[in-house]
């Protein structure tokens, strides 16, 4: 018998389902390996325990007509846990205890999974490296001091690691897919509206999404068919008929139309980004999808126009955070001085960077010239989406322009750390759904991944294409334990 | 366009986040070099394009202003820094 923690998940649920595994032996197993891995610092709260409770009580009781059959999962700490604090990897939410489950979790457990652990991220999910988390960097396992992404870094970490066979993330302007190709895993940020998010910490309300994380293809797809929707907790969540995305689930994906944007042919892109993409039209051919150039005209003004609307959405969205009915307060002479002391000492540098870019926006005089503004330029990069889609099914391009950084190397220039997200920004911006593939390395053997972008509410094309190319590219991650106690 | 030291001062006010002197030129610097990469979106004409405001086309829903909820009420307090 192989290692339970190495199996897919789509493995795992077929072993659990034959009984060859129990719920319990799965849950110790992970619980186990997440023990002995804490030098990666993946989880912010672990919830061994009544994990472990959990799953015997799912063996005394087994239901195998669920999705997920007594399978153990880590979530990340951006998504509220019924009675499990939840900080959003923030020290102003540090003791913060939620009442209530957010829709795509509940999702979960009605499905028959089961409560690992509370994931490290970015500080509300503002980060590209899990760098700004208030609990501290996460390594990422393909190599020592290696960041795994962000701002769903410990998610990254936890899935490549083995302490959890699947894990979900969210995504506002990269931070499942960006983190995904950073540790050579799968993630999918899906179409906005697909994936409530109620219960989810809120970053950026019109960009913000929920979407799974996994070893593979098919994983992914299991699981998005369980966290998709529509949800009248979400004012935003849309109705629409969704498919059996794994049943549906196949390579032939023959005539499918691929185009390949060449506004993505950035300055400065490292000539391995550029070969791995070149690699991955020659495999998407093989899969007999024919290959289209088309124009994306506004994709440089993406980055420009994120960062206005983000940090705009999330200064209104953070001003909850005041000290007054839940998290951190500090002491102050009045209540003004209350809520300013508050905030300071329970916001890290690069939420405040937000919140005050957002403020100066928002604030009177400025809004046309920069929030209206970057609305229109948003309205462009949609149509550029629109008119592409008119030619071709979906688009590949690269996940990132570069491979995992050093920790702390790109931790003091804001913008440097920003042009991470140069080629998965413009999918939230217009609403779309968005995979990362891994699909080869670099040159010190670091996972690079490839990004498929397809339709508003067409994952299962996304998913088809990927699951095609999967198999053609045939990337297996190396990791050698070297965090293990 | 640059943003001053000012600025910066009466933004954080209006953020609700208190600011040392340091601590403020160090985030005038980078608000500086953060809206020069912005300043880019001037390039565009936009003088007739929408803005769009939600990705989502629908409209918001209504529903029926009742309490669905259990009594929390305990469960509630016990996240605030203090109570009477």
């Amino acid at each position: 018998m192989t290692d339970i923690t190495s199996l897919s998940l789509f493995e795992l649920i077929k072993n659990i389902k034959e009984k060859k595994i129990s719920s319990n032996e799965a849950a110790k197993s992970f619980v186990d390996r997440s023990q002995k891995s804490k030098k990666l610092n993946a989880y912010v709260t672990e919830n061994f325990e009544n994990c472990l409770k959990l799953s015997k009580e799912f063996d005394n009781k087994p239901n195998y007509d669920l999705k997920l059959p007594g399978i153990p999962i880590a979530v990340k700490d951006l998504f509220c846990t019924n009675e499990v604090r939840t900080t959003a990897g923030s020290n102003i939410l540090n003791n913060f205890v939620p009442s209530y489950e957010s829709t795509v979790t509940q999702n979960i457990w009605n499905e028959g999974g089961i409560l690992l652990g509370k994931l490290n991220c970015d500080e509300f999910a503002m980060g590209s490296s899990n760098e700004t988390s208030f609990f501290g960097n996460v390594q990422n396992p393909i190599a020592k001091d290696l960041v795994p992404g962000g701002s769903s870094g410990g998610s990254s970490s936890a899935l490549a690691a083995n302490l959890t066979p699947v894990t979900i993330g969210t995504d506002t302007g990269g931070s499942i897919r960006q983190p995904a190709s950073f540790t050579g895993t799968v993630g999918l940020k899906p179409t906005y509206g697909s994936c409530s998010r109620y219960g989810i910490v809120a970053f950026a309300s019109s960009l913000d999404q929920a979407g799974p994380m996994s070893k593979d293809v098919k994983d992914s797809s299991i699981l998005l068919e369980v966290i998709s929707s529509f949800d009248k907790k979400d004012s935003t969540s849309i109705d629409f008929k969704r498919n059996n995305y794994s049943s549906e689930l196949t390579r032939n994906i023959k005539g499918i139309k691929i185009g390949i944007p060449k506004e993505y042919r950035v300055d400065k892109m490292p000539d391995e980004i550029e070969n791995l993409w070149k690699k991955g039209i020659e495999y998407a051919k093989d899969c007999g999808a024919e290959i289209i150039d088309i124009s994306l005209p506004h994709t440089s003004y993406a980055l420009p126009t994120y960062y206005i609307v983000a940090p705009a959405e999330a200064s209104s969205n953070l001003a909850r955070y005041d000290g007054v009915k839940y998290g951190l307060r500090s002491s102050g002479e009045s209540l003004i001085d209350m809520y300013e002391k508050t905030r300071s000492e329970g916001f890290g540098e690069e939420v405040k960077r937000r919140i005050m870019i957002g403020t100066y926006v928002l604030s009177s005089g400025y809004y046309d010239a920069y929030y209206l503004k970057a609305q229109k330029v948003r309205q462009l990069i949609k149509k550029d989406f629109d008119e592409a889609y008119n030619k071709v099914d979906a688009i590949l391009t690269p996940s990132t322009p570069s491979s995992a950084f050093k920790i702390g190397e790109k931790s003091n220039d804001p913008v440097s750390m920003y042009l991470n997200d140069i080629f998965t920004v413009p999918v939230n911006l217009a609403g779309l759904p968005g995979i990362s593939i891994p699909a080869g390395r670099d040159k010190n053997n670091y996972p690079l991944g490839l990004q498929i972008i397809g339709k508003p509410f067409d994952e299962q094309t996304v998913l088809n294409i990927a699951y095609s190319m999967e198999e053609k590219i045939n990337y297996k991650n190396n990791i050698t334990d070297w965090w293990m106690e | 366009m640059t943003i001053d030291l000012k600025t910066v001062k009466h933004i954080s006010k209006l953020a609700r986040i208190s600011l040392e002197e340091k601590k403020a030129e160090k985030l005038a610097d980078d608000m500086n070099s953060i809206f020069e990469f912005i300043e880019k979106l001037n390039e565009l004409k936009t003088e007739n394009v929408e803005p769009l405001t939600s990705i989502a086309e629908t409209t918001l829903r209504f529903r029926e202003d009742k309490i669905t909820s259990d009594n929390i009420r305990e469960k509630i307090l016990k996240n605030s820094p203090e109570k009477k």
